[in-house]
């Protein structure tokens, strides 16, 4: 036959088809084995809102896109070297955005004459041509391939029809040397007691295997060398599974129980669903009646000694507003995640989007002030909620979390970490009365300025809270002017001063150059990647990617000082570009696309060169 | 936990040094001068009471308490509780709210509390008017209400707290007035000791804005116009004069004097039915207003099962060890 192995550093595939095609489950089991096999991945599941929009139609289409290679990457790309397309709405949605001479591997069985008028096709690509000259076009007759896959067993024609993204994942794993058998474990795992449908599964994997080995289609196979990752042992990671274990670690390492009171709302709900299973670690779930009553619950479960936890979308944040002021101005340790999504109102439910940072930082009534901490990659959502249970409970205060769908959903490769090498995280409730008779629940740490956390249940230190203006000090009612004035400036204080526990910058490349790229949350790959490709062309340009927002890091302001410019592409109109233009009078300029989707790093890479030539 | 060796504490015990800065001749001085005195008589630690209110004039009342309390946001204080409560199940947790707030803004958490059977302690103080912002209609008031927010009459239907309580699923329903002391008494150590949500609607008079509005109830035709519901005893009220007969599920007022004790329905507080009947007296044109504890059965807490779900989860799976979850999984090792 004379098949050959071509070495490449890495790959970009997409699986496309409709809802109930099983191409998030098709992608899922893809990355696992990519990640056993030791490639450094990328992941970007991209589904509709809709749980089963109208078979066949351009609104039901759910895509898996996976990037892996032997080198460390930071993005699951943007155009794909192969698409698989189940239906002519899949191909129709996806076909522009693969690269030229790409490869098609399409399952010819869904282009019939109904599929195609509702995909908006009037003639069939395979068939007329459209696509030859562009990419590599391997039809498939895959519902034919997985009937006689499955010949002799005791199913429906539909139920083993159902087979056939496993077929497809067979010769996806044909086409880059991947072992099949972490799949068929996973089957056996997940259809426990269902032998049949084991079987047919099982099957339709090794057909689409075998059907690569044996037909000419696929002369060239492909190897992506291991990754040269840190030594350690290595999972792979979703964000918002990353961000309830970093919760509970959190849990672990404060000796405090997790409460978790929430709404359920896409694309966070899976983080309530994660902590529901975690019972016996103690953890409290409690699903409340609306997005307010969860926020109130997470404020009373604090009052009373709980490390406290609520996830939501913008649309919850929004509704959590005036309980948010609440939580600042009881200076209550709480963390408030927002896995962020298209916007305004319902707008893009399982998108991604950064638009909600404005929201983040001033959506609140009156002045006040929360510490906004934003994870970087997938894996990083562990690392920064267990900062952002840190910060909240040394400072006292809500912290807000800021992930977003891409990163909630988005995998990677990750380093497991040991629990014991965390940072210490030192909690102290109040027992004793802190002043010569009293108890003042306003009286502040000198250094940062949080207040005592004494719980009810505590003897002699029995103390209201609320949402009225507090007297310093004793924490009483207090209309004083000059009170408030204080009180308020204190607020602000307490927060800046998270600035001096917080880590320095990193700089990736020169402290001097020609532009700065500075980016916060999921942008971050996509902006590393881009300042690694400027830095092999010898551009002078460098990458700085911001964790906290507020407060900004104290060295921010030296280092933007070291660039003749400044970038800052973000998946909004500009909101962290607006606050580092004020807070350090820089000419910043941005590169802003809100399409619900990552930016890429090639447009990036436009745009810096755009500038500085 | 209740204590054996609690100390013993007076109504001073209970009072915070908070000048109490409601109206003069405001209702809510006899409903805190109430509480405050009943609080000891429970035998319980000071620190293990939390008062948790939302936004109104009653909603000031955990300054005037010194326990553990919480002046929170407009209608949220039954879902501040269920916070304070799931975190932690030995706090006996109050909830201080009016109609507005707990009816209005706070309708939907009202609902779930009670739904849940979250065991908190509901003091809904009735004065059928917005006081704080002085003077609109709100879901009590009758209709036809002039208020500054309705010059011409309020064209609101009223809500009836102790029948949307029944609805709710709630297992402790009660009402009392402010100027029954003895009988608000009752009903606090009532709530206090049900294993539940227990919900007492009180009706109070804001002198201010609504005056008068409970005065059949509080005046001099009191016991004509009210009836105390006992469990167990038959409906008697004005003086044991009149009764209460129900004609298939119609209840009407007849005179002692021509029936008989027997033939007087007997007021059963575990009966939902009954309970319904009962609700829909509220401000009925021929029918006396009821007080007293319409609905009190026993029925697990939330509080109590999610406790008990972490228990058995960890007699399950043994307790969770946190490097075990993050080793799980598929995972590969990098040399």
């Amino acid at each position: 036959m004379g098949k050959t192995f071509k070495t490449i550093d890495e790959a970009v595939i997409r699986f496309a088809g409709d809802s109930g095609d099983g191409m998030q489950l098709t992608g899922g089991r893809f990355t696992e084995t990519t990640a056993i096999v030791g490639n450094d991945l990328s992941t970007l599941p991209d589904f509709p809102a809709e749980i089963r929009a109208p078979a066949g139609s351009l609104a039901g289409v759910s895509a898996f896109q996976i990037k892996f290679s032997s080198k460390d990457i930071h993005t699951p790309g943007v155009n794909p070297d192969v698409l698989v397309a189940m239906n002519p709405a899949a191909l129709k949605v996806h076909q522009k955005e693969i690269i030229p001479g790409g490869t098609l591997i399409i399952n010819t069985d869904a282009f019939t004459k109904k599929n195609l008028k509702f995909a908006g096709y009037e003639s069939n690509p395979i068939e007329d041509g459209s696509l030859d000259d562009y990419f590599t076009l391997i039809p498939i007759e895959m519902n034919k391939m997985v009937t006689a896959a499955c010949e002799g067993l005791d199913l429906s024609p539909k139920l083993v029809g159902r087979t056939k993204n496993l077929f497809a994942l067979g010769i996806l794993f044909y086409m880059y040397d991947r072992p099949l058998d972490a799949t068929e474990a996973w089957l056996k795992k997940k259809f426990k007691g269902k032998d049949a449908i084991i079987e047919a599964n099982t099957r339709a994997l090794n057909a689409g295997y075998n059907y690569g080995d044996t037909t000419e289609l696929f002369m060239t196979r492909y190897k992506v060398e291991k990754a040269s990752l840190p030594s350690g042992t290595y999972r792979n990671m979703n964000g918002n599974l990353a961000a309830s274990l970093g919760l509970l670690a959190a849990s672990e390492r404060s000796g405090l129980k997790l409460f978790y009171g929430g709404y359920p709302i896409t694309p966070a709900s899976d983080i309530l669903h994660m902590l529901a299973i975690w019972k016996h670690f103690g953890v409290q779930t409690f699903q409340a009646e609306d997005e307010i009553a969860g926020i109130a619950s997470v404020i009373g479960a604090a009052f009373a000694g709980k490390l406290a936890v609520t996830a939501t979308s913008g649309p919850g944040i929004a509704l959590k507003g005036e309980s948010l002021g609440l939580g600042v101005i009881t200076e209550l340790p709480m963390v408030v995640i927002n896995v962020q999504r298209g916007g305004p109102s319902t707008g893009l439910p399982t998108k991604t989007e950064q638009s909600d940072l404005n929201q983040a930082l001033y959506g609140r009534n009156g002045e006040a002030p929360m510490p906004v901490i934003a994870p970087a990659t997938p894996g990083d959502c562990f690392y920064a909620a267990y900062e952002a249970c840190r910060i909240a409970l040394k400072f006292m205060t809500p912290v807000m979390f800021l992930s977003d769908g891409y990163l909630a959903n988005g995998s990677e490769p990750w380093k497991i970490p040991n629990v014991d090498d965390l940072e210490d995280i030192d909690v102290k409730f109040a027992h004793d009365k802190n002043s010569e008779n009293d108890f003042l629940p306003y009286l502040r740490d000198e250094d940062t300025l949080a207040r005592p956390w004494a719980i009810p249940g505590t003897p002699g230190l029995e103390h209201r809270l609320g949402g009225i203006e507090k007297a310093e000090n004793t924490g009483h009612v207090s209309y004083d002017p000059e009170n408030h004035h204080r009180m308020v400036e204190l607020r602000q204080e307490k927060v800046n001063r998270i600035q001096h526990d917080i880590l320095p910058l990193e700089v990736f490349g020169e402290d001097h150059g020609d532009m700065l790229v500075l980016s916060w949350g999921g942008t971050y790959g996509a902006c590393r990647s881009a300042v690694e490709t400027l830095n092999e062309e010898g551009k002078k340009v460098s990458h700085v990617h911001l964790r906290w927002i507020n407060p900004l890091p104290k060295d921010l302001g030296e280092i933007i000082i070291g660039f003749k410019n400044v970038l800052v592409p973000e998946i909004n109109l500009g909101q962290l570009l607006r606050l580092i233009r004020s807070e350090y009078l820089v000419d910043a300029q941005g590169l802003n696309l809100v399409r619900g989707r990552p930016i890429g790093a090639s447009t990036i890479v436009e745009t810096v060169k755009k500038t500085i030539g | 936990m209740t204590d054996v060796q609690a100390p013993l504490l007076t109504k001073k015990d209970f009072e915070s040094d908070q000048a109490v800065r409601w109206c003069p001749g405001c209702g809510d001085y006899a409903i805190l001068a109430q509480t405050q005195k009943n609080m000891p008589t429970f035998g319980r630690k000071r620190e293990e009471f939390v008062f948790v209110s939302g936004i109104g004039c009653s909603s000031r009342f955990p300054y005037y308490m010194n326990t553990y309390g919480f002046h929170s946001i407009h209608g949220r204080a039954p879902a501040v509780a269920t916070g304070v409560k799931i975190a932690n199940p030995d706090l006996s947790v109050w909830v201080v709210t009016g109609d507005g707030d707990g009816l209005s803004i706070g309708g939907n958490h009202f609902m779930h509390v009670l739904r849940r059977n979250m065991d908190v302690n509901i003091l809904m103080f009735n004065n059928r008017i917005y006081g704080l912002t002085k003077g609109q209609y709100s879901p009590t008031s009758e209709q036809g209400k002039k208020t500054k927010a309705s010059p011409y009459g309020s064209i609101d239907y009223p809500l009836n707290p102790p029948s949307l309580a029944l609805g709710a699923q709630a297992t402790f329903v009660a009402r009392t007035i402010d100027r029954w002391q003895k009988h608000m008494a009752a009903m606090l150590e009532r709530s206090y000791n049900h294993d539940g949500g227990s919900f007492i609607e009180i009706y109070q008079n804001c002198n201010i804005f609504n005056d008068g509005a409970f005065e059949e109830y509080t005046g001099a035709e009191k016991f004509s116009n009210v009836i105390e519901l006992k469990h167990g005893e038959p409906m008697v009220f004005a003086q044991g004069t009149k009764g209460i007969k129900l004609d298939g599920f119609k209840p009407k007022v007849v005179d002692m004097e021509k029936n008989s004790i027997d033939d007087i329905l007997i007021h059963n507080e575990t009966d939902l039915d009954l309970a319904h009947i009962i609700a829909n007296w509220t401000s009925h044109p021929t029918l006396p207003e009821p007080i007293g504890v319409i609905y009190c059965i026993d029925k697990t807490t939330y509080n109590q099962d999610i406790v008990n779900q972490i228990e058995s989860a960890i007699e399950a799976k043994g307790p969770g060890n946190v490097q075990d979850l993050l080793n799980s999984g598929d995972t590969w090792v990098v040399d």
